[in-house]
């Protein structure tokens, strides 16, 4: 199953990258289940993704949970606490 | 209603003169945000951008008499003194413009997807949200402090 994932502002920065589409197993379909997939790349992935205070999660452009199921071709964005205004 | 993100600067008079369209509107609260200090460059996630700005603007609507919004928020390179973002509410009188954009302002601040990165002499960092921007969001869902 495979969904985007784009990244925004400092995670962007920390990874590298802005998007890529990956391929989830059927294991992992949940925000925390591609959470924890991200996390196993090391270095800055398991650095800022194991912080709940430095990631927000978006599914096809609306704030969601940890817990909240992924279908293919969704759009999942993480990014850090929102600073606008 | 218009909601903007764009790069552009805004004339506040010219989007206040521009919601005057009615004889029953008697009240238009507006909020300018400025960069203060700091050069900065702002971020954002379009499309949810403008649909999170939509859902704020909807919400207030359900709350007080909105009749008629614009909400323009910039993004880009700023200098101090830039105009960021305007919210103005138009109302049949003063109290559900001036709670209505204060509101519009203060989820705006925790929930529409922009981050800010300054530009400082000694180097650049990303601005960090603030616990005072969460609490000035979440007074709002005290039913106490909601306008009758």
């Amino acid at each position: 199953m495979k969904v985007k994932v784009l990244f925004f502002a400092r995670l962007r920065e920390e990874f590298g990258t802005s998007a890529e589409v990956i391929d989830l197993p059927g294991s992992a379909s949940t925000v925390n289940g591609l959470r924890a997939l991200l996390m196993r790349r090391g270095g800055a992935w398991q650095r800022v993704l194991a912080d709940p205070k430095l990631v927000r999660v978006a599914v096809n452009q609306d704030m969601a949970a940890g817990g909240a199921p992924l279908n293919a071709g969704d759009e999942v964005a993480f990014f850090p606490p929102v600073t606008g205004g | 209603m218009k909601i903007s993100v764009q790069r552009e600067d805004f004339d506040l008079g010219a989007e206040v003169g521009s919601i005057c369209g009615r004889n029953t509107i008697g009240a238009i609260a507006s909020f300018v945000g400025l960069v203060r200090e700091v050069a900065m460059t702002l971020e954002h996630y379009p499309g949810m951008t403008e649909s999170s700005i939509r859902t704020i603007v909807e919400e207030a609507a359900a709350r007080w008499q909105v009749m008629d919004c614009t909400v323009i928020h910039r993004y880009g390179e700023l200098q101090p003194n830039d105009r960021i973002v305007l919210v103005a509410v138009a109302s049949a009188h003063r109290g559900d413009a001036f709670a209505a954009c204060q509101f519009i302002m203060d989820y705006l601040k925790t929930r529409a997807p922009f981050w800010k990165k300054e530009h400082r002499p000694e180097g650049t960092r990303w601005v960090e949200a603030k616990a005072a921007d969460d609490q000035a969001a979440e007074r709002w869902q005290d039913p106490a402090r909601k306008a009758g």
